[in-house]
């Protein structure tokens, strides 16, 4: 291999950048309408994660009489998460 | 590999699991496997009222697929030892 490896701060592969917000603040959006907000302590290449002070998002799109949709929001707080890997959509760090 | 061997040291902890179909099951983690199947005893299903199929039950294998979430006791996780595991890629 030609290419030099950078010490550590490269982007080189799509989860370096989620090796770039360990023990930062993610956003991560899940299947199924729902969203985290937690600080990130580990994360594997099947994108599991294990999240601290965590604040989940759900939302729900309700049918009213006039069949008028309207979204309700449920939130939720986890001290610790540990998240499968498998209803992860994106993993966004947040500044 | 990371997860299997994260799980193993919380082996005998109380945790809660949130299943996909949202069901939510304490109880004590017995085993884990290389898939993070996991074994649960003593359990207890969160809004029984919505769920009574599973009143009976004692202990159970949950299929690692179908789970959610694993809500963890915040003191039984060491995060630096985590965030380093993470970073050599175990």
């Amino acid at each position: 291999m030609a290419d030099t490896e950078d010490a550590g701060a490269s982007v080189s592969e799509p989860l370096d950048l989620v090796r770039l917000s360990l023990d930062e603040i993610v956003f991560v959006k899940l299947r199924g309408d729902r969203e985290l907000k937690g600080r990130l302590h580990a994360y594997d290449s099947h994108c599991n994660l294990v999240l601290g002070d965590v604040e989940e998002t759900i939302y729900v799109v309700e049918e009213d009489d006039n069949e008028q949709e309207t979204t309700r929001t449920i939130k939720k707080q986890e001290e610790m998460l540990f998240v499968r890997g498998d209803s992860v959509v994106l993993i966004s760090p947040q500044a | 590999m990371l997860f299997f061997s994260f799980f193993k040291t919380l082996t005998n902890q109380t945790v809660t699991i949130e299943l996909k179909n949202d069901i939510r099951i304490r109880g004590i983690l017995k085993s884990v496997d290389q898939y993070l199947n996991i074994k649960l005893d003593d359990i207890e299903v969160l809004d029984l009222d919505k769920y009574p199929h599973l009143s009976s039950i004692k202990n159970m294998f949950i299929r690692g697929s179908v789970v959610r979430y694993v809500m963890l006791p915040r003191s039984e996780v060491d995060v630096g030892l985590l965030e380093d595991a993470t970073r050599r890629g175990e």
